[in-house]
C-alpha cells in the first residue's frame, strides 16, 4: 500500500461508498456438544448451580492433569470434514498462559500451530440476491478450553467478584475465517450458514443465549482514493450476541471507520489492532481499554499431553456420520422430490430433523407434492404456534405418511383427511383409527347414485344450469351432499352428477 | 516378677532393634507371617520418628493417628484370615509434593500451607490398595526446585549422617528418613536428580523409574516432561518391592507409558556375566574428588568380580545438559506454578486490585528460589527469547537422547557418581545457585532423555556417604536393580547405619 502522498482532507470528505471495500473476517467459538468436558469427566450441561460442575481438573488443583476427550476430537474432525478443511494427522497441545481469575491453571490449553482443522471453505448466498454467492476460505480451527465465568460488582461499590467454573474446560472449536467478506450481510450469511451445519452435523446446538456460539469480527476499509489504495485500521469486534447484532455491529463499524478515517486520515500503518465491543442497546461500538502493552501469551507446548495421531481410517468413519449437508440436500429436494427452490429452503432450515420427517412421509405415501403441503401447513404451522421442535410433534412421519396415503389412494379428500388428523392429535390414535371414530367410509354406488338423484330432484335450477351448458353450477351442490353424507368425495360426487345429466366429457 | 519384666522389656527393646535392621521385604514377610504386626511395626517407626526427627526435619506431617488406625485393620483383616496385599502393614514415607486425600499437602511451600486434597495421588492409592500404610509426609525443597532442601518453607531437614549437612534435594526428607530409620520406605520425585542425589548423600537407594512408568497423577508438578515419582529404600530389592506396586500406566495420567509392568524382582538373583557397563568418560573429567574416584573404581572391580564387562562409552552433550534443564524445567515450572494465584485454594494476600494481589501473593507465597526459576522460566518463553531458550534447549534435549541412543548399542548401563560431591554444609551453596545447580550436573540427562536411574551407596568419604549412578535403556528398570541387588549380595555400605 502506497503511503507516500498524504490524502487532504478535502479528498477524504468526497470519497464515496463506491470507491469503499469493507474487509471482514471472522473468528466463531463453538462449544462442541459433547456430555464431559475438554480434558475432565465434568458434566457440560448449562446452567447449573455456579461450581457444581467442577473437579480437581479443571479447578487446576495441585498434582491434577488432563486426559484428552476423544468425542470433543471426533466432533472437531466431524466439523473440519463438514466445512471442507485438511484435517491434520498430528496435532498437539499448547498452552496459552495468562492471569485471569476464571482461569484456574493460569494457562488455556489451546493448539498454537498444529490445529486440528487446516485450510477449507464454505460457500455462502444469498436468496434474495443480497450478494453474489461467494466463497469464503476457512483458514483454521483448533480446539481449545473454555475459561469460567466472572461475574463483577458493576455498581462501583467494590463488592466482591464472583467466578461460576461450570463452564471452565468445555471443548470449544475456534473457527477462523480469511478476510473473505465483502460486507455485514455477506458475514451474517456466513454465520447463519456456519451454524446450519453444525446443526445438521450434530457437533454443536450453536445456542447463542447460552454461549454456545460466540463470534468476533475482525474489519477494517479499503478505500480507492487518489489513484491510491488505503487501508484504515484493523478493529476486532466483540459481544456480537447474535446474527442480528453481528449484522449491525459491522454495519456500524463500516460507518464509523469511514468516518474516522475521512476525519483523521488514520490508515493501517503504525496502527495497532484495537478491540471494540457491540452495544446492542446504544447500537453503537464501543471501544475497549486498551491494554499497556501486547499480550505476550508465552505459548509452549503443554507437557502434561501427549501428541494426537489420527489416521486415515479415523477420519474416513468421521465423514461416514456426517451424511447429507444442507447445500446438498436443497439440491436433492429439488431434483428428487420436486419441491420448488422456495420448498426446499424452507423444509432445510427447518433443521434435519424436519427433512427427515418430510422424506419419511413422502417415501410413505408416495407424494411428494402432499407431503411439502401438508408439512408446511399442517405440521410446521404446529410447530410454530406451539413453538415446539419436530420430535415433539404429536404425530410421526409414520401416521402422517399413513394418512397422506389414504388421500393419494382417493380414500379420503383433503378436507376430511384434515378432521382426521384432529381427531389422531386429539385422541392420539392412528388413522385408521380416526376414520373409524368419525365414522368415515367409502360411500359405494348406488349410494352414490340415489344422494345424486336425491340432489338433482331438489335442485331444478342447478339442473337447468348445467344443461346450458354451465357445468360448474354443479359445485353448489357439493356443500349440500356433505351435508347429507360427510363421506362423499367431493370429485366422485360431481363426476357422478355430469354422468348423470348426460354432460360428462 | 522383677526378672519378668526384665524379660519383657529387653525383648521389646530386641523388637525394637531388629525392626530398625529389618529391610521393607524382611517387614512384608515377617508380618504376613504373623511374627511381627502391623501396629507394632508403625508403632516403631512413630517412635523412632519422635525421638530423632525434632532434630532431622525430615517429616512436615506424621500421620500417627491415620497410620495406626490402618494398622490395627490391617492386623484384624489378617487375623480373621482375609488376603493381604503385596505391603501388608509396610509403613510409607511420602513426599510432601505428593497428594494425599484428607493429609494435608504442602510442597513444602507457605503457597500451599493449608491445602488439604480431596484426592490420593495415584501412587497412594496404589500403596493403600496394596495394604502399606502412609506414616508421613516428608520435607522436600519447595515445589521440588533445589538440591539441598534447604529451599523448604518449613525448615531444612538435616543429613542423618552429619546434621551439619545438607541431605540433598529435592527430595531430601525422603532420603532422610530412610538413611535414619524413620521409615523403611518413602516416595519421592526426580526432575533432574532429586531422588538420586539426596540417595546418594544420605546413603540409601533411590530409583528414578523410567519416564511414564510411574503415574504423575497427584504429584505436584514442577517440570512435567521430567517429574518422575519414584522409591527410597534400604536395598535395591526393596526397591523392586516397591516398584512392582506403584508401577504401570494409569488412565489419569496421558504421559503414562502403556509398557507391561514387568515383576522388577523376578531378575535380581540372575548373575552379571555378560552384562555390559559403560564408562561415561565425562563423567571423570577434572574436579571429582578423589574419594569418589576411589570409590568407582573399586564399584567397577566388584561387579567386574561378578562377570560384569565395561566399555567406554561418550555423551557428548552432557556438558549442555544442566544449561538445557533448567531452560526446559523453568519454562514447565513457569506455568506449571501459574494456578498458585490466590484466587483458590492458595494462601491470598488481600489487596485493593486484581493485579497487586497476584504480586503480592505471589511474591509472599513463593520462597527465592521458586520466584528465581518462574522469572527465568517466563523470560525463557518470552516472545524474542524463545526461539533461543526453549526451542534450542529442545534441540540439545533431543542430541543428550541420541547420545544415549548410541551409548547404547555398546552397554546395557552406563555408571558412574550420582553427584560430584558428598552432601556439603548447609549455606555452602545458597548465595550462588549456579554452585548449587552444578549438584545435579550427573543426573539431569537422565530426566532430558526419559531414562531411568538408581543411585546406591557405594563409599563412604570422611564419614559421609557416596553414591553409585546406574543408567539404564528405556523401561529397563529391572537391569538397573539386578546389578544394583548383586553389587548389595558382595557390599554392606547399604546396611551402614549413621550413629544414633
Ligand atoms: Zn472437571
Amino acid at each position: 500500500m502506497n503511503t507516500n502522498t498524504q490524502i487532504s482532507a478535502a479528498d477524504r470528505e468526497a470519497v464515496t461508498a463506491a470507491e469503499v471495500t469493507t474487509i471482514i473476517g471472522l473468528e466463531v467459538h463453538v462449544q462442541l456438544q459433547t456430555k464431559s468436558k475438554l480434558f475432565c469427566g465434568c458434566s457440560t450441561l448449562f446452567g447449573q448451580e455456579p461450581n457444581t460442575q467442577t473437579c480437581p481438573v479443571c479447578t487446576g488443583m495441585p498434582g491434577s492433569l488432563p486426559v484428552l476427550n476423544k468425542q470433543a476430537l471426533k466432533l472437531s474432525i466431524k466439523t473440519g470434514l463438514a466445512l471442507n478443511c485438511e484435517i491434520a494427522k498430528h496435532t498437539k497441545w499448547d498452552r496459552k498462559n495468562y492471569f485471569y481469575p476464571d482461569l484456574p491453571k493460569g494457562y488455556q490449553i489451546s493448539q498454537l500451530d498444529q490445529p486440528i482443522c487446516g485450510v477449507g471453505y464454505l460457500d455462502i448466498s444469498d436468496s434474495d440476491g443480497a450478494f453474489e454467492p461467494k466463497r469464503v476460505e476457512i483458514e483454521r480451527a483448533h480446539l481449545e478450553e473454555d475459561a469460567g465465568k466472572s461475574s463483577h460488582d458493576e455498581s462501583g461499590r467494590g463488592g466482591k467478584s464472583k467466578i461460576d467454573l461450570n463452564r471452565t474446560g468445555t471443548p470449544l472449536l475456534e473457527i477462523v475465517t480469511r478476510p473473505d467478506m465483502r460486507s455485514a450481510a455477506e458475514a451474517k450469511a456466513f454465520l447463519q450458514s456456519l451454524k446450519m451445519i453444525l446443526t445438521y452435523i450434530e457437533v454443536s446446538d450453536c445456542n447463542m443465549q447460552e454461549g454456545s456460539l460466540r463470534c468476533d469480527g475482525n474489519i477494517n476499509l479499503h478505500i480507492n482514493v487518489g489513484g491510491q489504495k488505503i487501508a484504515t485500521p484493523i478493529v476486532e469486534i466483540k459481544n456480537m450476541n447474535s446474527f442480528r447484532a453481528a449484522e449491525r455491529a459491522l454495519d456500524y463499524e463500516v460507518k464509523r471507520q469511514l468516518a474516522e478515517w475521512k476525519e483523521t486520515g488514520g490508515t493501517i500503518e503504525g496502527a495497532p489492532k484495537r478491540t471494540f465491543g457491540w452495544d446492542d442497546q446504544a447500537e453503537v461500538t464501543i471501544a475497549q481499554r486498551e491494554k499497556e502493552e501486547a499480550a505476550d501469551y508465552r505459548y509452549f507446548p503443554d507437557p502434561d499431553l501427549i501428541a494426537v495421531v489420527t489416521t486415515d481410517e479415523q477420519i474416513d468413519a468421521i465423514r461416514e456420520e456426517i451424511g447429507t449437508l444442507p447445500s446438498r440436500l436443497r439440491n436433492d429436494l429439488v431434483r428428487e422430490h420436486q419441491l420448488s427452490e422456495y420448498d426446499a429452503n424452507v423444509l432445510v432450515n427447518q433443521g434435519r430433523g424436519v427433512v427427515d420427517y418430510f422424506l419419511s412421509v413422502a417415501k410413505t405415501c408416495d407424494n411428494s407434492k402432499l407431503a411439502i403441503n401438508w408439512v408446511n401447513q399442517e405440521v410446521l404451522r404446529h410447530l410454530n404456534e406451539t413453538n415446539s421442535a419436530i420430535d415433539q410433534y404429536p404425530i410421526g412421519s409414520d401416521g402422517m405418511g399413513d394418512l397422506l396415503k389414504r388421500i393419494t389412494d382417493g380414500d379420503l379428500d383433503q378436507t376430511r383427511g384434515k378432521d382426521v388428523l384432529s381427531a389422531m392429535m386429539e385422541d392420539s390414535i392412528d388413522a385408521a383409527a380416526a376414520i373409524e371414530k368419525l365414522g368415515i367410509r367409502q360411500v359405494d354406488s348406488s349410494e352414490l347414485d340415489s344422494l345424486c338423484q336425491q340432489l338433482l330432484d331438489a335442485n331444478p335450477k342447478v339442473v337447468a344450469q348445467v344443461q346450458e351448458g354451465k357445468v360448474k353450477a354443479l359445485g353448489a351442490l357439493v356443500g349440500q351432499a356433505r351435508k347429507i353424507n360427510p363421506n362423499v368425495n367431493p370429485g366422485t360426487l360431481q363426476a357422478n352428477l355430469r354422468k348423470m345429466l348426460g354432460v360428462d366429457g | 516378677m522383677a526378672s519378668s519384666i526384665e524379660c519383657l522389656l529387653s525383648l521389646v527393646n530386641q523388637n525394637k532393634m531388629e525392626i530398625s535392621k529389618l529391610s521393607a521385604s524382611q517387614i512384608v514377610s515377617h508380618i504376613a507371617a504373623g511374627e511381627l504386626t502391623a501396629t507394632d511395626c508403625t508403632q516403631h517407626f512413630l517412635n523412632e520418628i519422635e525421638r530423632k526427627d525434632p532434630t532431622l526435619n525430615s517429616y512436615l506431617h506424621v500421620a500417627k493417628e491415620s497410620a495406626i488406625e490402618t494398622a490395627q485393620q490391617i492386623d484384624a483383616r489378617r487375623s480373621a484370615g482375609e488376603s493381604l496385599g503385596a505391603l501388608a502393614g509396610l509403613p510409607v514415607a511420602v513426599k510432601d509434593g505428593i497428594c494425599t486425600k484428607g493429609i494435608r499437602t504442602t510442597a513444602a511451600s507457605k503457597m500451599l500451607e493449608n491445602f488439604v486434597p480431596p484426592f490420593d495421588a495415584t501412587i497412594v492409592q496404589k500403596l493403600t490398595d496394596a495394604d502399606a500404610i502412609v506414616i508421613g509426609k516428608t520435607n522436600l525443597d519447595e515445589f521440588a526446585m533445589g538440591s539441598s532442601t534447604e529451599n523448604s518453607a518449613f525448615g531444612a531437614t538435616k543429613n542423618p549422617w552429619n546434621t551439619d549437612c545438607v541431605p540433598g534435594g529435592s527430595s531430601g526428607g525422603s532420603a532422610a528418613c530412610v538413611g535414619a530409620d524413620l521409615a523403611p520406605v518413602s516416595i519421592g520425585s526426580d526432575t533432574g536428580g532429586s531422588i538420586r542425589q539426596p540417595a546418594a548423600f544420605c546413603g540409601v537407594t533411590g530409583l528414578k523409574p523410567t519416564y511414564g512408568r510411574v503415574s504423575r497423577f497427584g504429584l505436584i508438578a514442577f517440570a512435567s516432561s521430567l517429574d518422575q515419582i519414584g522409591p527410597f529404600t534400604r536395598t535395591a530389592q526393596d526397591a523392586a518391592l516397591t516398584m512392582n506396586v506403584i508401577g504401570g500406566h494409569c488412565e489419569r495420567d496421558s504421559t503414562s507409558a502403556r509398557e507391561d509392568l514387568p515383576d522388577f524382582s523376578s531378575k535380581l538373583d540372575q548373575s552379571l556375566s555378560g552384562v555390559r557397563i559403560g564408562i561415561c568418560k565425562e563423567h571423570f573429567e577434572s574436579g571429582l574428588p578423589d574419594d569418589i574416584r576411589k570409590s568407582m573404581d573399586e564399584s567397577i572391580s566388584v561387579l567386574k568380580s561378578l562377570g560384569a564387562t565395561t566399555v567406554e562409552i561418550s555423551l557428548p552433550h552432557s556438558k549442555y545438559g544442566i544449561a538445557a534443564y533448567y531452560v526446559i524445567a523453568s519454562s514447565e515450572a513457569s506455568g506449571n506454578l501459574a494456578r498458585y494465584d490466590g484466587v483458590r485454594y492458595t494462601m491470598r494476600f488481600e489487596a485493593d486490585n486484581l493485579n497487586k494481589m497476584y504480586g503480592l501473593t505471589r511474591t509472599e507465597g513463593f520462597g527465592d528460589e521458586v520466584r528465581r526459576r518462574i522469572m527465568l522460566g517466563t523470560y525463557a518463553l518470552s516472545s524474542g527469547y524463545y526461539d533461543a531458550y526453549y526451542v534450542k534447549a529442545s534441540k540439545v534435549r533431543r542430541l543428550i537422547k541420541n547420545d544415549y541412543t548410541k551409548a547404547f548399542e555398546s552397554c546395557d548401563v552406563i555408571l558412574g557418581p550420582t553427584a560430584p560431591s558428598t552432601a556439603f554444609k548447609f549455606g555452602e551453596h545458597t548465595t550462588d545457585p549456579l554452585t548449587m545447580y552444578l549438584a545435579d550436573i550427573f543426573t539431569v540427562t537422565a530426566n532430558l532423555a526419559g531414562l531411568p536411574g538408581i543411585s546406591i551407596p557405594c563409599g563412604f568419604s570422611d564419614g559421609m556417604p557416596i553414591g553409585l549412578q546406574l543408567q539404564g535403556k528405556s523401561f529397563d528398570e529391572a537391569t538397573l536393580l539386578q546389578i544394583a541387588h548383586q553389587f548389595q549380595q558382595q557390599t554392606d555400605w547399604h546396611s551402614r547405619r549413621p550413629q544414633a
